[in-house]
């Protein structure tokens, strides 16, 4: 990472790749597939002479535990894939965010389900990277839209990750990830990055999964001195097992409590001329680029028209969506999926009178401006 | 040292007993020659990382006071090559039960030996999945009753050893429940040879795998392991009618390979040399 600003041309996942080193990224594996490949290629250039490791592994069940190993050993540890590999990966994702293990996992979204599209863009994997792996569990979902974004949320995850000791699902799509746009990388002196807390007591005193107010226990790294138990059964504060219905529910609500209070920190999401909107296009990813310019022409043609773009999908910014909901008088949520997102955002607004109206694709192809514009124009 | 003051010295104080394995099952006599082999090491335990799977014998790295990962079924190989890779200062030890390690984790175990990873791998085949109640396990063998072959298995077993070694392993060892002290000996071996090292424990789980095979008892079992057992270095001047019924025990591979871990360290010299983009 360069301390100067630099301006570059490039390919979406090559910011992922560019965002994920500039967080302090030391450790990748991962199993090549489309349209993610580019992330695994350059992390396997540039960390080895950077003194860090990169491995490609046997399939997306390993590359998901070698990088939740490679973090409990310190490092910061990425992996990259899309929808197929990115299913294999779901019971793994489950153990590290149990066993609270900061690490970033990368689904470049393809179209349709199973090998589906592989070269075709899609928002199918939204409710997997929430709920994918079986049982309750909090998750922190964040989605890219541009070049720019690859690069910048790339580094929240990595410092929410740290900062929460928890995996963050980056979904990018084949379109943000495959287009090439100019970025302005910000210098590194101008980039915030967060690290785990470790613990500072003497080893007896440790509690590896204390209840504590923040929720986050300070995490020992193998190798520090602290020796303690992991493990994805259902632990005590001791990290051992335990089916004590009483700490069995402290341990599920501090897990959850960890995220919900903290949420409005993670919440990251834009505004563009919603204040007086009649209508609020909400979207996401590549839609959400589409959406900016269907807006843009529909305040030409004097409708007040608005969008509200969500870069965190989960914890879903409920209130910033029921804003919304209550300023205008129709909401349209594009998305290419059959409304995965459209069904969020009803959950949120139920008491609201404001019409949801949904526009889905789910033929690989994009939602272009027009198509928005359309349904902008009928409401009006 | 005398074995209490062993159990005290490397077992977990914090950790309630009794263990969770039936009376007289094998996990015990590998956990017992896991901790006497520490201590002819001299280890720093703080440098100690024993990784499981999920299984009886998955459940052993929770009583033993070092840095201990319980991870998922079958994947601990994966965790481990994460931790050692990471922090190639950390001695690395998985335990695996045979279903755990050559069933839903087969494709991890030979990919580990291909990869040539400085770890030690101990597995325990005791022919069966015995945590989930006795069903047939890919070492389980031809002919043999288990939970879901309650007319006799007609699938063929590995033969662990003979897998890892094509696989690429650097150093394989075999030994049996019976056979104890030759397991501690077998784990200083692989665990001091640079590479991919397997231990394989040849033990019994009477509970599930005895009591439907006509040997309900350990002491069976372990019988059974003595008389079919045969070190490698008599089994050289035997005849191939002799060895009929029996395996071999003792150091079964020791080469050297380079590893994985060393060979990345070249890896990040050369890339610095290249300075494109
Ligand atoms: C993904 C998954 N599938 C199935 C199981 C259920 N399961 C737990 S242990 C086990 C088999 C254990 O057998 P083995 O590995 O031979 O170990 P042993 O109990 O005999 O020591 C199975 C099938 C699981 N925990 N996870
Ligand atoms: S079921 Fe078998 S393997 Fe499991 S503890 Fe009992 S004897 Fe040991």
């Amino acid at each position: 990472m360069d301390h100067k600003r630099q301006t570059l041309f490039i390919q979406g996942n090559e910011a992922i790749a560019r965002g994920a080193l500039a967080a302090g990224c030391n450790f990748f594996a991962g199993y090549p597939i489309t349209p993610a490949s580019e992330i695994t290629e350059i992390m396997s250039r540039e960390l080895p002479r950077r003194g860090g490791s990169f491995i490609q592994m046997e399939d997306e069940i390993a590359s998901m535990g070698a990088i939740t190993g490679a973090s409990l050993a310190g490092a910061k540890s990425l992996t990259a894939t899309s929808g197929p590999g990115f299913s294999l990966m779901q019971e793994n994702i489950g153990f590290a965010s149990v066993t609270e293990v900061p690490c970033v996992i990368v689904n470049v979204m393809r179209g349709g389900a199973s090998t589906g599209l592989p070269t075709n863009p899609g928002q199918g994997d939204v409710m997997q990277a929430r709920w994918g792996t079986h049982g309750d569990h909090p998750a922190i979902v964040l989605s890219t839209s541009s070049v720019s974004d690859c690069f910048s949320l790339t580094i929240k995850a990595f410092n929410f990750a740290e900062r929460f000791r928890t995996p963050v699902i980056l979904l990018s799509d084949e379109m943000v990830s495959h287009t090439r746009e100019k970025i302005i990388l910000p210098g590194k002196d101008e980039i915030e990055i967060l690290n785990r807390e470790k613990p500072s007591v003497p080893h007896e005193w440790y509690i590896p999964y204390e209840d504590t107010e923040d929720g986050v226990p300070a995490m020992a790294e193998f190798g520090d001195s602290y020796k303690y138990h992991i493990t994805g059964l259902t632990h005590d504060i001791n990290g051992f097992p335990t089916r004590n219905p009483k700490e069995v529910e402290a341990f599920v609500k501090r897990l959850f409590r960890k995220i919900s209070n903290h949420k409005e920190q993670i919440q990251i999401y834009e505004n563009f001329e919603t204040e007086d909107a009649d209508i609020i296009v909400i979207a996401y990813g590549s839609v959400a680029r589409s959406a900016l310019r269907a807006i843009k022409i529909a305040r030409k043609m004097g409708i007040k028209a608005g969008l509200l773009k969500l870069s965190t999908l989960f914890p879903f910014p409920k209130s910033e969506v029921q804003n919304a909901a209550s300023k205008a008088i129709k909401l349209i949520i594009p998305e290419m999926n059959t409304g995965q997102i459209s069904r969020e955002v009803k959950k949120a607004i139920s008491d609201c009178p404001v019409e949801v109206v949904k526009l889905n694709r789910i033929d690989g192809s994009l939602i272009t401006p027009k198509e928005i514009l359309k349904y902008i124009e009928e409401v009006d | 040292m005398p074995y209490t003051e062993l159990i005290h010295k490397y077992l977990r104080h914090n950790k309630k007993f009794p263990h969770v394995w039936c009376p007289g099952c094998g996990n015990g006599i590998v956990l017992g020659a896991l901790i006497r082999a520490f201590d002819k090491m001299n280890f720093d335990m703080e440098k100690v990382v024993l990784v499981s799977g999920i299984g009886c014998s998955s459940r052993l790295p929770v009583y033993v006071d070092c840095n201990t990962l319980h991870t998922t079924h079958g994947r601990a190989l994966t965790f481990a090559t994460g931790i050692k890779f990471a922090k190639p200062e950390l001695n690395v030890i998985v335990i695996m039960g045979d279903g755990d390690a050559t069933a839903i984790g087969g494709n991890h175990l030979i990919h580990a030996a291909r990869r040539n990873i400085d770890l030690t791998a101990i597995i325990i085949n005791n022919n069966i999945y015995g945590m989930t109640g006795g069903q047939y396990s890919p070492t389980t063998p031809f002919g043999a009753k288990a939970a879901t072959s309650a007319y006799g298995n007609i699938e063929h077993p590995f033969n662990i050893s003979e897998l890892v070694a094509v696989a690429g392993a650097t150093y394989v060892g075999r030994s049996t429940a019976f056979h104890a002290k030759l397991i501690d000996k077998l784990i200083i071996q692989a665990v001091e040879k640079p590479g991919f090292g397997v231990v394989e424990v040849i033990t019994h789980c009477h509970t599930q795998y005895g009591r439907r095979n006509n040997t309900p008892t350990a002491v069976e079992m372990m019988k059974l392991q003595q008389e079919k057992a045969v070190l490698i270095e008599k089994a050289k001047k035997m005849s191939p009618d002799e060895l009929k019924g029996k395996f071999t025990i003792g150091t079964l591979v020791d080469r050297n390979l380079p590893n994985y871990c060393s060979e990345y360290s070249r890896i990040r010299r050369v890339a610095l040399t290249k300075t494109d983009k």
